[in-house]
Formats: structure tokens, C-alpha cells, sequence
């Protein structure tokens, strides 16, 4: 089947939502496309967590106080002109979901907001009862019912994307229930597939959030930025077996109850790392690279919980009290055999974000003409470390903007499809061979192994150079011809099609993690303890035939108008 | 522990067939964290949906599981039989995948 558009959005999480929003109200023809179910994949959905905007509602606040907070996050590499735009334009994107009756929490008529780590000042709205993601997805998912000439389709995954000249036309897909092989002409495509956490082990991801846009853009010939950064989410749910919530749910306990984070010796240790560490301001709160830092160093030191994390604890806190914030939480935890009046659970470092991605301009536009991107697929907001509450703001700010300006670029730009450059990949989807053995579901899991055993928060040469030799030998052993089940909803050549996308973005982010030669927020070198000022750059990495070809940038400061 | 999972398999125009399955599990882990370990482990051909695995936000996982409807995110692993079936009102697309997005969000549109 082909199909053509003005816009093809590729990820209905958040950010691709509000793409396919704006680009519409912007006078463009959208096809919305989804791996998944529309609006029901992707990060945005399992957010249980807060939203970071200056409103200066309920005290003054200026967003500029959340970008200075942002920058101090990011650890001197921000891109400071994507970061401000997020700050700027994040209460007006608050304001709108408002508007369009998204349900934020309130305090008396003002939107209720909270004091997360690393803030200075209460600036996180949310949805009760940790429905913020739900509540968000559905909303936009209204809102794209409302607007005309979205086109919205699921089950459809992206296989790669069509460069003619330099120029983004398009993108080759598979229709995932019947194997039927899609075109889809488009004068601009935006990258929305959010970020890599799927491979890692532990990790708080949708099955689809395996670095798909990632590959998608090194493929077509657009470079990465930062992806040496990934974010350890410091308390995720470890012990005992929990399902039917999000595995960093914790969080908004911590803020509004104030948990205890114990080592195996019942000692709380945050404040033991919080004085010794001049990057914290002294307040329990650590920000997630240091409590990530903490908790791993616990552990290592043999203090660790018997499941290898730390405890939390809310013992101390009233039981009626504990019911009274999460209510409907507490008989979900209950279901689940907990009970936080009496008991402890068990939290360790788990896969959560990803502050690289791909590297586009303040247009979202990347060096590929016409291919833009947005919300967590892009590099460059966060730097070394993102700032809490900043995920979901980005995926509004981003997605709002990149739609707006690729319908923009549609207006003005001729689509050239071209059969010939879209040729490669149908021809290797056309390849596709029956086969029963290896098995690639294990093979997933040997990858995310090997990342969290060897990429994970706390690096040396060594662990790094062995990831890069085994992703090597992986990328060799799955070869070039996909492997297929020969059956609707093929399943072995999604994870072939997976493993392709997946290798290649490990290598991505292994290859800078070995070439930075310091510690710097997210990213931690146990053989180069400290931040090296020589390093305040940026490391873009491109595809070159076969190669991955590093380079490095000064970090983009913010043009003020004089 | 272990449990049986009895999962009927097979693609549209095909005569359905059951096949059971041994998934060791400890107290806890959901039927999704078990189909995922047969494909990880026994067979990655075998077909069903899901995006959010253990949220319970994307709401793909709905199945037949002893015959009711349910969210193999949510319900646990027992010792003993369980069997899995695909949704009864909806159109199979193959072993427990069925097409469950709106009308309107599939590829082929009923004209």
C-alpha cells in the first residue's frame, strides 16, 4: 500500500500527539503513525509523576528561575536555546491542556504544585491519583478526534525513513497484523518515538521504547547528540513483585510523605552523600544522578537490601495519613500483598530516560531537510542529567512546535517520493526468511544484559570496550536478512527489525560513554571519578557506511537579544 | 512454582489448537511477565499484545484468562492450569492478538 501526506508523524506518545495536533490546526494533512495502539504506547501514558512549569500562580515564579534550574541540572551542556524554549513556553502548553480539561490537581482555585528535586521552588503540576500520563494521553487523544485531517494509524512500524537528496519524502513501514509492506510519501517527517530505556534490563519503558527514532535518524544520515547520558531513575520499584503500576511510582510518595531511603543497617544514608558532594545543596532531596550514585554505592559497599537496592520506608509516617494522599494507591498496593504502614519495600536504579537523542536546530528541524524531531527523541534540553518534570513539558513544547513547523515546511516544499530510495528497505523487508532458531525474544534480553551489566550508570574502559566488542559480535550473528515466523503479527521479525534498531543505538550511546573521560552527571566513569572542565563539550555521533563516527561540539549558548 | 499455561493458538482460517505450557514463576509475577518468558525462552512465535508491560496503563493486554475476560498485566501466575484464549467479540488477527483498535486507527478502513 502507499500512502501520501504533508506530515508523517512517527510515535503517538505526548510529544507526537501535540505534533499531529498543531500541524493540523496549522492547515496540514497528518498521518499519526504507531508501532502500537494510537495514544496507548510510548512513555507518556505510564507517567505517574509531575509536570515542571513556571506558572507563578500560587508564588511568584518566572521562567527563568526554571531554565537556571534546568542549566544547573544539565551540567554545562545544555543546548540552552532548546532548554529555554521548554521553560518559556511550558505554562502556556500547562495552561492549554487545562483548557482542554486535563484534570490538573488544584489548591483552593490555583493549579496545585509540588517541590520536586532539584527545583527551587513548588513548580510540578500533576493529575490525582498518579494519573498524570493517563490523563494526558487521554486528553490528547480528544483533541486529535477534534481536529479534521489527522489521519491516525496503528499497529504501523516505521522500518526506515526516505532521504532523496538530502530531503526527508518519506518513510518505508510494515503493517504489523498482516506483514503488508507501506510507503507513505510526506513532505516532512517528525521523529516522536521517545527514547532508548528498553535496553536496559530494568527499566521503567513500554516494549516499544527501544531507540527506534535513534536508529531511524543515524540511518538516514542525521547525527546524535549526547547520547552518552542516560538517565538512572534512582528509586525504582525493585522487591516485591508489583504489576498494574508504573515501577517508579514512588516518587510522589516521597514528595508528599517524605520516605526514607535505608540502607541494610536501617541507616539513612542520603544526607551521608548530600554533605559530601558539593554539586547538592544540602537538602535531603538528592537530585536522581546522586541518589542513582547513592544507592549503587550502598549496595556496592555491601549495605544493599536483599534484592540489591535500598529500602523505603514510610513506617513513620500516620497510616491514616498515607490513606488520605494516595487512597486509591494504597488498595492498589494492597492487591499486591503491600502494606507501607508495616512493611518496607525495595527500590534500586532502573532505566528511566534519556537525556540524548537526536540533534535538531530551533526549528526541531535535524541537517536532513524536512525531517524534524521532538519530545525525548531529541538531544540537546537536558544535557547531562534532566531535571524532573521536564519530560513531559518537553514532549508538549517540542511537539507543539516541531508540527507546527513542519506543516509550515509542507506548505512551502514539494514532495519528491522516490521508489528508488525507498528501495533498500522494502528489499529488506522482501528478504525476510522463515526461521525457528536462534530465538530473537532471548536475544532482546542477552542485549539488555549486556547494557545494564556494561553501560549502566557506573563505567570503566574496560566494561565499555567488552559492550562494544559483544554488540559488535550480536550485530554480526543477526545479519542482514531479517528472520520471520511466517505468520500475521510476526513477532520473530519485529524483534529482528528490533534487534537491528537496538544494536546499533547501544553502540551509540557505548561508543561516547567510552570516549568521555570524566563523570558528568548521568554518565559516571569509576576509572574517571569527577568532572573534567576540558569536557564541557558535546559529542554528536554519526553513521558512516558501517562506521559510528564521533565528534565533538562546544555546547549551544542562548542567543539574547541584546 | 510453576504453572500451566493452556493457550489457544492459530491464525484466522486455521482450526484453532490449544498447547500447554510450563512457566516457573515466583509468587507474584503476572501471566504477561509469563508469556514473556516463553518467548523469550520457548517460543518467540507466539503472539500477543502489549506495550506498557507491568502499568496497566496501556490497557493492550486483554485476553481470555479461565474464561473471563482480564488484563494479563494484573492477574497473577497460579500453580495449576490456566487457559488463554484471544477476546470472543473481536476479530483475530492471530494466537491471543486481536484487533481491538478503533475503526477508524486501522491501516485498512471499512469502506
Amino acid at each position: 500500500m502507499h500512502l501520501e501526506t504533508d506530515v508523517l508523524v512517527i510515535g503517538a506518545g505526548g510529544a507526537g500527539m501535540y505534533a499531529a495536533i498543531e500541524a493540523s490546526r496549522a492547515g496540514a494533512s497528518v498521518i499519526l503513525a504507531d508501532r502500537s495502539l494510537i495514544g496507548r504506547g510510548g512513555a507518556t501514558v505510564m507517567a505517574q509523576m509531575t509536570v515542571a512549569a513556571a506558572l507563578g500562580d500560587r508564588e511568584p515564579d518566572s521562567w527563568e528561575y526554571h531554565l537556571s534550574d534546568t542549566l544547573a541540572a544539565g551540567r554545562g551542556l545544555c543546548d540552552e536555546t532548546l532548554a529555554a524554549m521548554v521553560c518559556e513556553e511550558g505554562p502556556g502548553r500547562i495552561r492549554e491542556m487545562d483548557a482542554w480539561k486535563v484534570g490538573w490537581a488544584r489548591d483552593g482555585e490555583h493549579i496545585a504544585q509540588v517541590h520536586a528535586p532539584g527545583h527551587d521552588r513548588a513548580r510540578c503540576v500533576y493529575v490525582e491519583v498518579l494519573s498524570t500520563g493517563p490523563a494526558v494521553s487521554k486528553t490528547l487523544r480528544t483533541q486529535l478526534n477534534l481536529v479534521s485531517g489527522v489521519r491516525r494509524i496503528g499497529d504501523l512500524a516505521i522500518v526506515d525513513i526516505v532521504v532523496e537528496d538530502g530531503r526527508a519524502c518519506g518513510a518505508v513501514a510494515i503493517h504489523i497484523p498482516t506483514s503488508e509492506i507501506v510507503t507513505i510519501a510526506a513532505t516532512s517527517v517528525i521523529i516522536a518515538t521517545g527514547g532508548l530505556t528498553r535496553l536496559y534490563r530494568r527499566n521503567s519503558a513500554s516494549s516499544n521504547m527501544g531507540g527506534d527514532g535513534y536508529a531511524l535518524a543515524l540511518r538516514a544520515g542525521a547525527p546524535l547528540i549526547d547520547m552518552e547520558f542516560v538517565q538512572f531513575f534512582p528509586i525504582g520499584h525493585l522487591a516485591p513483585r508489583l504489576v498494574g503500576m508504573d515501577p517508579i511510582m514512588w516518587d510522589p510518595f516521597r514528595y508528599k510523605l517524605g520516605g526514607k531511603l535505608l540502607n541494610s543497617e536501617m541507616h539513612e544514608f542520603e544526607t551521608d552523600y548530600a554533605r559530601s558532594d558539593q554539586r547538592s545543596d544540602g537538602n535531603y532531596v538528592l537530585t536522581r544522578d546522586l541518589a542513582t550514585y547513592a544507592i549503587s554505592k550502598e549496595v556496592e559497599a555491601g549495605r544493599g537490601s536483599p534484592a540489591g537496592g535500598a529500602y523505603l520506608s514510610f513506617q513513620h509516617v500516620p497510616e491514616d495519613v498515607i490513606r488520605k494522599s494516595f487512597g486509591p494507591v494504597v488498595d492498589r498496593l494492597a492487591a499486591n500483598g503491600i502494606d507501607l504502614a508495616t512493611q518496607l519495600v525495595e527500590v534500586a536504579p532502573i532505566a528511566h530516560y534519556h537525556m540524548g537523542g537526536v540533534q535538531v536546530n530551533a526549528q526541531l528541524e535535524t541537517n536532513i531537510e524536512g525531517l524534524y524531531a521532538c519530545g525525548e527523541a531529541i538531544g540537546g534540553a537536558n544535557g547531562a542529567n534532566r531535571l524532573s518534570g521536564n519530560a513531559i513539558t518537553e514532549a508538549f513544547v517540542f511537539g507543539a512546535r516541531a508540527g507546527v513547523n513542519a506543516a509550515e515546511r509542507a506548505k512551502r516544499a514539494r514532495t519528491r517520493w522516490s521508489d528508488a530510495a525507498a528501495k533498500p528497505a522494502v528489499a529488506l523487508l522482501r528478504s525476510a526468511e522463515k526461521r525457528d532458531t536462534p530465538n530473537p525474544a532471548h536475544l532482546v534480553a542477552d542485549l539488555q544484559a549486556l547494557m545494564a551489566d556494561k553501560v549502566g550508570p557506573f563505567r570503566t574502559q574496560q566494561k565499555l570496550g567488552e559492550a562494544i566488542a559483544a554488540l559488535d559480535d550480536m550485530t554480526k550473528a543477526i545479519g542482514d536478512q531479517p528472520w520471520s515466523s511466517a505468520e500475521p503479527f510476526d513477532t520473530v521479525l519485529l524483534d529482528w527489525l528490533d534487534l537491528r534498531n537496538m544494536l546499533l543505538v547501544a553502540k551509540s550511546v557505548a561508543v561516547p560513554a567510552l570516549a568521555r573521560t570524566e563523570s558528568r552527571g548521568a554518565h559516571q566513569r569509576d576509572d574517571f571519578p569527577g568532572l573534567d572542565d576540558s569536557w564541557t563539550l558535546n559529542q554528536t555521533i554519526a553513521l558512516a557506511g558501517d562506521r559510528l563516527d564521533l565528534a565533538k561540539r562546544v555546547p549551544s549558548s542562548r542567543k539574547v537579544p541584546v | 512454582m510453576k504453572a500451566v499455561l493452556d493457550i489457544r493458538r492459530g491464525a484466522p482460517g486455521e482450526t484453532p489448537h490449544n498447547q500447554t505450557f510450563d512457566v516457573p514463576f515466583e509468587p507474584g509475577q503476572s501471566i504477561l511477565d509469563g508469556l514473556r518468558a516463553l518467548r523469550r525462552d520457548v517460543d518467540p512465535s507466539l503472539a500477543f499484545r502489549f506495550a506498557c508491560i507491568n502499568a496497566n496503563a496501556c490497557k493492550e493486554c486483554m485476553m481470555l484468562i479461565d474464561g473471563k475476560v482480564d488484563y494479563a498485566c494484573t492477574v497473577r501466575l497460579k500453580e495449576g492450569v490456566t487457559t488463554l484464549a484471544p477476546l470472543p467479540k473481536k476479530a483475530l488477527v492471530r494466537d491471543l492478538v486481536t484487533e481491538i483498535a478503533p475503526p477508524d486507527e486501522r491501516l485498512h478502513l471499512k469502506s
